[in-house]
């Protein structure tokens, strides 16, 4: 199945595109999306303790199971205001 | 009232809509207050600016550039208007928060809070620029004499009990 992948800010610079589609076996979770990515970006692993996640722009945990078609989002910390 | 209880509630999903907004648009307080109307039980408007500053950490700031993640920004800023009509049900707010590129002395955030009370306009309207720091996925990157870099503040958890309650704290302080 395949999963569009939403990245901001810094994320963004890293993977230089704010979004990418890929591929993920069924029953993937959503950290299982972000290893991948970390893997194929190795300056993403500095995020691993500081990032959101969002799937479908609802806020969600990484262990969430996502479903053919999701928009995973991955947010570094905020800072509007 | 900070440690008071529920006053006469009234829905904030009737005129929520219109008075939560992001867009690349001047921010004009008379235009984001209008739809909150001018209730004759109204006794206190607090308006906050947030504002780009020339200077952060020893940095002389040149201009800033916003990006959010619009949607779950917008749902972020649904979620903070309903934390405050649950907390001062007397309170009418108004948020508006810009993007794209900002030059120093522009607001990149306007809050509008009403109440009968200014207790409540003032705790309304804290609690939600506090709240927008905690969880609006939203980015600000700075452009400085040297260089540039995204700011990264909070890690954004709208479950999370010890951030929202730091925000009452504040917003009561």
């Amino acid at each position: 199945m395949r999963v569009t992948v939403r990245v901001f800010a810094r994320l963004r610079d890293i993977v230089g595109a704010p979004e990418v589609v890929r591929d993920a076996a069924p029953g993937s979770t959503i950290g299982g999306v972000w290893r991948d990515l970390a893997a194929e970006f190795p300056e993403l692993t500095n995020y691993e303790r500081s990032i959101s996640a969002a799937i479908n722009a609802e806020y969600a945990r990484m262990d969430r199971v996502i479903d053919d078609g999701d928009e995973v989002a991955f947010l570094p910390p905020v800072s509007g205001g | 009232m900070c440690g008071g209880g529920a006053c006469s509630a009234r829905g904030y999903t009737d005129y929520v809509v219109s008075l939560l907004m992001i867009g690349p648009d001047k921010l004009d307080v008379e235009r984001i207050s209008a739809p909150l109307g001018d209730d004759a039980a109204d006794g206190a408007v607090v308006t906050f600016l947030g504002l780009v500053r020339n200077h952060n950490a020893g940095r002389r700031v040149l201009y800033l550039e916003y990006e959010a993640y619009e949607p779950l920004a917008l749902k972020s800023f649904e979620r903070i208007a309903a934390e405050i009509h649950g907390r001062w049900p007397n309170a009418r707010l108004a948020l508006h928060h810009r993007i794209g590129r900002l030059e120093v002395g522009e607001a990149s955030i306007a809050i509008v809070a009403r109440s009968a009370h200014r207790a409540d306009a003032y705790a309304a309207c804290r609690y939600a620029i506090e709240r927008v720091k905690q969880i609006a996925p939203i980015w600000k990157r700075e452009f400085f004499d040297g260089g540039d870099m995204w700011i990264e503040g909070a890690t954004a958890d709208p479950d999370d009990e010890l951030a929202r309650a730091h925000a009452e704290r504040a917003a009561c302080a």
